[in-house]
């Protein structure tokens, strides 16, 4: 009884009048709430951002803090762009990041699509589904070279198992080429359940009525399924798309964990040889320039993405 | 009986498609069973060819996970008084002496202190800056909203450089602080757009309500609006926990020791001679647990979680 007529007087009164009512005023509020989360950022965010811009000009080596730093103007870029090693890491990257995408799209949307069947049990094996994504990067990575080891590892035995091929003739991270699919397999066993969950909130947001009409319309499953649910789940499956890309652009723990970026560079993901360039090798002036290439392709990359989503999301 | 349905999948489909995901729920927990199996192994057992699915379980793991041993000549360790304890007398199957405890458990605190330290920080950060965004005419709103988004597509090795100069600078390097603060500048932006989508939804009629009944404005946001968002507030402090929990770049280059987190810690857990992998899964087993446990109590608002909120069932 009581809520309700509280609610219709609240309806009824303008917000200008709750904006008198004693106390601070609302734009007192707001800016001492929205501050500290803006200093933390400014802090924590902003300026290291704007400190790596400047040691990006320079020769700067955080292990020697004495010798004197010179301002190098654009060498940095210069010599990271035409740099022969740092572009096939960024094809190793691109690999890694093609491959894991296409495969957790169809196996994602795959298991979506068999689970918005709504058998029975599908809520709990969507949950059990899920956990390998909420898992530590890095020590999934660590317990997968315990799985891929060579000769006596899991994987190796499965393979010999079920195809016959000796266990002790290839290597999983080893050399012979499979290192690199080796990652691409964790990380699409760890990260198809957030494609497949996005596509299934993508299949469920499909009224029923849609697919009410087109069978009135005699339009047969394979019709409806190309233009009814391919289109309808796009902008759910492009944004999944959006997320993997960002997170396996700047991937770094489960690969430094499984791989370290080899055997050799096989596996030298870009993050991988900005860590050996700043920690390893401590050319902070050089890795600095890096880090800001790496950042301006991703937030570049994924800006354009977004306005083709847009488009998408408007038709 | 319901009436029949077009959209209803037939019998067979749903009896397929249950038994492909199924299928595939097997595969992908295969690596974990195989994991937790692991580390209730003896060492010998975890290496063997063909891989042990049957064995007798032991908790030596787990001891060694949380000692340090050493292996003495075999006629020494026949002259020693007989084991004292449980965990001696286990450590002595394997042909070692227990020196000391390991480093582990100091690991698993600073994981649970810095966890816990920069999620409850994020939070009030959080909250309070998701109500202004959510309630007031903030000037810039949407471009502090989306800059506070852009600093999560910064490789994490592109901030740690600056961060690793400045910590050295202000002695913040390898201390729970810094950690903390680390941690919640990285989930704020996930807690303001999880926690502004909460609160969007709660009506602004219940706070306009008590603003005529007398209220302050912050009284009306403690007494009403915090309330009403507190599933919001819970799920959104578990994603926190989770991120700060499952980390490793920063943790892993800017501590060392007395604040280093256990996913760095995992990996290096070598036992006398070679890695000990029942150990390993053992630390992998009790650091990964706690999150299965979460992600089966947060499955409702799994999906907002993951993508920002941009998703919502």
């Amino acid at each position: 009884m009581a809520t309700p007529s509280i609610d219709r007087l609240a309806r009824a009164t303008p917000p200008s009048l709750a904006r008198k009512v004693r106390g601070l005023s609302d734009r007192a509020i707001a800016w001492i709430f929205v501050a500290p989360t803006i200093l933390l950022l400014l802090a924590i965010n902003i300026f290291p951002l704007i400190w790596t811009i400047r040691l990006s000009f320079t020769n700067y080596a955080a292990n020697k803090t004495n010798a004197e730093v010179k301002w190098v103007g654009l060498k940095n870029y210069e010599r990271i762009l035409t740099d022969e090693d740092i572009w096939s890491n960024m094809t190793t990257t691109a690999h890694f990041l093609i491959w894991t995408i296409v495969l957790q799209v169809i196996i994602g949307f795959t298991l979506a699509w068999l689970i918005n069947r709504k058998f029975k049990g599908n809520d709990l094996l969507t949950t059990l589904i899920v956990v390998p994504m909420m898992l530590s990067p890095a020590v999934v990575g660590n317990f997968w070279t315990f799985l891929y080891q060579p000769q006596i590892g899991v994987v190796n035995y499965i393979v010999e198992f079920f195809t016959g091929i000796p266990a002790a003739s290839f290597s999983m991270l080893g050399p012979g080429g499979l290192a690199p699919w080796s990652i691409i397999i964790v990380d699409t066993w760890m990260w198809t359940p957030f494609v497949m969950l996005i596509c299934l909130a993508g299949l469920r947001s499909i009224p029923d009525y849609i697919y009410e009409a087109a069978e009135v319309d005699r339009a047969s499953k394979w019709r409806q399924f190309w233009t009814i649910t391919v289109p309808m789940v796009l902008p759910f499956l492009m944004l999944a798309v959006l997320f993997r890309g960002i997170e396996n652009f700047k991937m770094f723990d489960m690969v430094n964990l499984l791989t370290g970026g080899g055997p050799g560079d096989e596996t030298l993901l870009t993050s991988i040889d900005l860590k050996r360039e700043a920690f390893e090798k401590w050319r902070t002036g050089y890795s600095s320039a890096y880090a800001i290439i790496l950042f301006v392709t991703v937030f570049g990359l994924a800006s354009i993405y977004v306005k083709a989503l847009n488009k998408v999301k408007e038709r | 009986m319901s009436a029949y349905s077009v959209t209803e999948p037939s019998k067979v489909s749903k009896w397929v498609a249950g038994l492909l995901v199924t299928l595939y729920a097997i595969i992908t927990l295969l690596p974990l069973v195989w994991i937790i199996s692991t580390s209730f192994k003896t060492g010998p057992d975890s290496i063997s060819y063909p891989p042990k699915v049957f064995f007798e379980p032991t908790v030596e793991g787990y001891v060694n996970l949380f000692t340090t041993r050493t292996r003495p000549a075999v006629s020494e360790l026949d002259t020693l008084p007989p084991p004292d304890g449980l965990m001696e007398e286990i450590a002595r199957r394997q042909g070692t002496i227990i020196t000391g405890p390991s480093r582990f458990a100091e690991r698993f605190l600073n994981s649970v202190i810095i966890g816990f330290g920069s999620t409850a920080l994020s939070i009030i950060l959080g909250t309070l800056a998701a109500y202004a965004f959510s309630r007031f005419k903030v000037p810039l709103k949407d471009d502090l909203l989306f800059f506070i988004l852009s600093t999560r597509m910064m490789p994490p090795i592109a901030v740690a450089i600056p961060i690793y100069l400045m910590y050295r600078e202000l002695g913040l390097s390898d201390t729970h602080v810094g950690m903390i603060l680390l941690y919640t500048a990285v989930n704020i932006s996930l807690a303001v757009w999880l926690l502004k989508g909460f609160i969007d939804e709660i009506p602004r009629e219940y706070e306009e309500a008590a603003l005529i009944d007398g209220y302050t404005r912050f009284q009306a946001f403690r007494k009403v609006v915090l309330p009403q968002a507190a599933t919001g507030i819970a799920s959104t402090a578990i994603f926190c926990l989770i991120f700060a929990w499952n980390e490793y770049a920063f943790a892993v280059l800017l501590t060392s020791g007395n604040a280093q987190t256990a996913p760095p810690f995992i990996p290096t857990i070598i036992g006398v001679g070679g890695q000990d992998w029942p150990a390993v899964a053992a630390g992998a087993t009790l650091f990964l647990l706690p999150v299965m446990i979460f992600t089966i109590l947060l499955r409702k608002h799994l999906l907002r979680g993951i993508t920002f909120g941009a998703v919502r069932k």
